[in-house]
């Protein structure tokens, strides 16, 4: 078990060092029952999974999520697909939005009619 | 022109990426209309290791080519896994509410959207997808 953990861990931190700057950075910020998460750097195939992961775990009783993409230069279809099913289940407890939209992404929201399923700002 | 060989491995999209910073390093271009230009990469790369070679890796090769004036960039995607024409797929609906919206259908979507010439072939069983951007 030990071993298997040392592995993950070395793995991680190979990736890390290799694509360090090709990483995701996620914060929240929980009030009571609402949560912000700020996302930092690129929303794509290779970081979608892991704003998955820590969503999964995130949202119980949350009523009111808000994204700030402030330091998000890019997204591609893997990011909107996670926050689509993130709309779906937000549409039964409560509020999504998402605010500090840069225009590429904004782009994306328009072509992809993202901008008239979910709250952007 | 530049060709590039790699493996069906999402981890690569990053060095490809480095290529066309490379490739695109000694010009001067709009830098929003080369991050549109990652992404219809991104999402062709994608749909080619998701779907090319089942579970197995396969090989696939990439050539770039700049035209200098004005500035547009050439990319062909060439792999040998089972046949497929992104162009046959149909556009999503892009007015239904996100109840009704399909997870998937985007990528080719988002390729069509920020491309400005694309073409499928199937060349000696070849998957090849060009496309072409300007970049000024």
């Amino acid at each position: 078990m030990n071993c298997f953990i040392m592995i993950l861990l070395i793995k991680n931190l190979i990736m890390f060092i290799t694509y360090g700057v090709y990483f995701m950075e996620i914060k929240k910020v929980q009030d009571e029952k609402k949560l912000t998460v700020l996302l930092e750097g690129k929303l794509d195939t290779n970081t979608a999974p892991e704003l998955d992961e820590e969503l999964k775990t995130s949202l119980d009783g949350i009523e009111d999520l808000i994204f700030d993409f402030n330091d998000l230069q890019y997204i591609s279809s893997s990011g909107l697909r996670v926050l689509l099913a993130t709309q779906k289940t937000m549409n039964k407890q409560g509020a999504m939005k998402i605010i500090n939209v840069n225009d590429f992404i904004m782009e994306v929201f328009d072509a992809t009619g993202f901008i008239d399923v979910m709250d952007i700002e | 022109m530049e060709n590039v060989t790699i493996n069906s491995d999402l981890l690569e999209l990053d060095n490809i990426f480095d290529k066309l910073d490379f490739l695109l390093s000694e010009y001067d271009y709009n830098p929003k209309l080369v991050m549109q230009l990652k992404l219809a990469v991104e999402e062709i790369f994608t749909n080619i290791c998701n779907y090319a070679y089942d579970d197995k890796d396969g090989m696939v090769v990439l050539s770039l080519e700049t035209n200098p004036s004005p500035l547009s960039i050439t990319i062909k995607f060439e792999d040998h896994g089972s046949y497929f024409n992104p162009l046959d797929i149909s556009n999503p609906d892009t007015n239904l509410t996100a109840e009704e919206r399909e997870i998937g259908g985007l990528g080719i979507f988002l390729v069509k959207k920020n491309v400005d010439e694309i073409q499928y072939e199937n060349i000696d069983g070849k998957n090849v997808l060009t496309i072409k951007k300007h970049l000024i």
